[in-house]
């Protein structure tokens, strides 16, 4: 009796919330889902099953090899980057951890991650300016002449890859600032009794005990590096100003596809290749950590 | 025995080292401190660059202090374009969307903590597993909801892409298993408290740190949305302030300075906040997925 009233409740008091989540979560993950095996034009009515027709044709289509090309590159030039400069940071930041500037490190480093992307943005294209910016000046104190940094596609990859290595490095030193405090010090201690110096230490002990920290950061940076969108729209717009063009990322051929060229079923496939990506990261994440549980 | 020795050798050793530590402890000081300026660096420049006048955003070599700050940039982009209501946009979105997700959070988070019937269980998992599909993955039928339901263009538009949190859902649910211990709620059944007071008066109060956390994590990842945005706002007095930016300087005529003054307009109020949020919002961040 008391059981069932409890159950009632609970599911009285959970409905609304799920009624929500069935809409606004399950239902489009599962119309993508479907979508992508479908042709829509957007305007017609009939929606002709296509089978994996769409999946195939991305396979031999040049725009969209070049969108996964650069957002793969781009997601792990940013995890390259970030990982271990986030790691050490934190690391030295832990290290501080009595200094009366603790705190200001800490805020610090974090801001660039809560700033609006946008405006984030926007002061990194005037530093990456070719005619204008400060790097170019910088560059010029050294003899090195002016590069067209936002111009030329590969440079404009490097670009975008700093831009979002520098909001994403406040998450990871974040993250690991958690980890270094959750360290047993006894083994550092002990560390050092044995003699090791303070960078040993970090290297043998701190190291191999963050490994599902450092997975953990990897594939958040990974995953959310796949989803990078605003930071190449702003700072990679062509010579005639349109915004994105020169780094095509994944998110902007799929908003391409589906509401400039109407496209929906096949935008709709796009989605789903990013959502594998995703989904695969995660699963390797998983497995990676569920070895180092069974050793 | 053995081990006050070898504690006593180690303080000895310390203390020789001090010196020599004081100096390495002062140069990673500096390091850490030249590395923070460096990261805050492109927004100084941003902010310099509001205030200065056209002829010296031109200059080359760029200035990095503005020789002749003016106010200009300022007054020159609120009275030409709507920023003020684009602002006022972000904030209504962000505001709505933070307490949509704290009130669907905090409840769902609840009854999935301390309600242990399977069928739960099974919801659980699939809130959890939806938690890692992005967002980008789904918009496009989430677009053409909004459509049917006629909000594009409005703030309820932009609200229906966040009013859950997967992630949300189960912060409150981990902060519930580890902070509220079943004793406690059994106790209030005994003195006969129904199950609704019981949330709202004994489980809602104790998790106010959680929600605390949550309410500022759900209103900055609602501030800095942009494809969303991006796609259900299309008229410009709808567009939030990260479109709008965005659109205004995809414009034929780059007006840098009034670009930088219109960024720092919307930089200035979320660092701010962001810096008196600072403990709620690291607690939420560092809460995620690192505790079992």
């Amino acid at each position: 009796m008391l059981e069932r009233r409890r159950w009632l409740f609970a599911v009285a008091a959970l409905t609304p919330t799920l009624a929500i989540f069935a809409w606004v979560r399950l239902y489009p993950i599962i119309e993508t889902l479907r979508l992508s095996l479908f042709k829509w034009d957007l305007i017609s009515k009939k929606q002709p099953f296509i089978g994996f027709a769409n999946f195939s044709q991305l396979a031999g289509d040049q725009r969209f090899q070049q969108a996964l090309l650069n957002t793969t590159v781009i997601a792990f030039g940013v995890l390259i980057i970030t990982v271990p400069l986030g790691m050490a940071i934190a690391g030295l930041i832990h290290y501080r951890m009595g200094s009366r500037l603790a705190s200001i490190f800490e805020t610090t480093t974090f801001i660039p991650y809560v700033v609006s992307l946008v405006p984030a943005a926007m002061a990194w294209k005037w530093i990456f300016d070719a005619r204008l910016g400060p790097l170019n000046a910088f560059l010029g104190l050294f003899g090195i002449s002016p590069l067209p940094w936002l111009f030329d596609p590969m440079l404009s990859v490097v670009c975008v890859i700093v831009l979002c290595s520098w909001q994403a490095l406040g998450y990871a030193v974040l993250i690991y600032i958690v980890g270094f405090r959750n360290l047993p010090v006894s083994l550092f201690e002990a560390a050092r009794l044995d003699g090791a110096s303070g960078l040993q230490a970090f290297w043998h002990v701190a190291i191999p005990l963050l490994k599902p920290i450092t997975l953990y950061v990897s594939v958040v940076t990974l995953v959310s590096g796949f989803n990078v969108y605003a930071q190449a729209y702003v700072l990679a717009s062509d010579s005639q100003g349109a915004p994105g063009r020169q780094v095509r990322v994944l998110v902007m051929d799929i908003l391409d596809n589906a509401f400039r060229n109407y496209k929906v079923g096949y935008a709709a496939s796009e989605a789903v290749v990013m959502l594998a990506i995703v989904l695969l990261l995660t699963l390797v994440q998983f497995s990676l950590l569920r070895e180092r549980g069974a050793k | 025995m053995t081990l006050s020795i070898s504690k006593a050798a180690a303080v000895g050793t310390e203390a020789r080292a001090a010196p020599r530590r004081r100096t390495l402890n002062i140069a990673i000081d500096a390091f850490l401190l030249l590395f923070c300026v460096l990261m805050i660096l492109p927004l100084l420049f941003l902010v310099a660059n509001a205030f200065k006048t056209p002829q010296e955003i031109l200059a080359w070599p760029p200035t990095i202090i503005p020789q002749h700050p003016t106010l200009n940039n300022f007054f020159a982009v609120i009275g030409s374009t709507p920023l003020l209501r684009w602002i006022g946009n972000s904030i209504a979105f962000a505001c709505l969307s933070s307490l949509c997700i704290v009130a669907t959070s905090s409840i769902a988070g609840y009854i999935l903590a301390k309600f242990k019937f399977r069928s739960l269980h099974i919801v659980f998992l699939i809130v959890l597993a939806t938690a890692i599909v992005p967002f980008e993955v789904y918009m496009i039928p989430l677009y053409f909801q909004a459509q049917k339901l006629g909000l594009l263009n409005s703030t309820w538009g932009l609200l229906l892409g966040y009013l859950v949190m997967s992630f949300g859902i189960f912060l409150i649910r981990q902060n519930v298993v580890h902070a509220i211990p079943d004793e406690l709620l059994e106790a209030a059944r005994i003195d006969g408290a129904g199950e609704f007071w019981i949330f709202l008066r004994i489980v809602l109060p104790l998790l106010r740190g959680a929600l605390a956390a949550l309410a500022v994590l759900a209103f900055f990842q609602a501030w800095t949305a942009f494809a969303w945005p991006l796609t259900v706002a299309t008229t410009q007095d709808s567009y939030t302030v990260e479109v709008g930016l965005a659109l205004f300087q995809t414009g034929y005529t780059v007006d840098l300075g009034r670009l930088s003054a219109a960024s720092a307009l919307v930089l200035v109020p979320s660092v701010t906040l962001f810096v008196f949020m600072r403990r709620h919002f690291v607690q939420g961040i560092s809460n995620s997925g690192l505790k079992e």
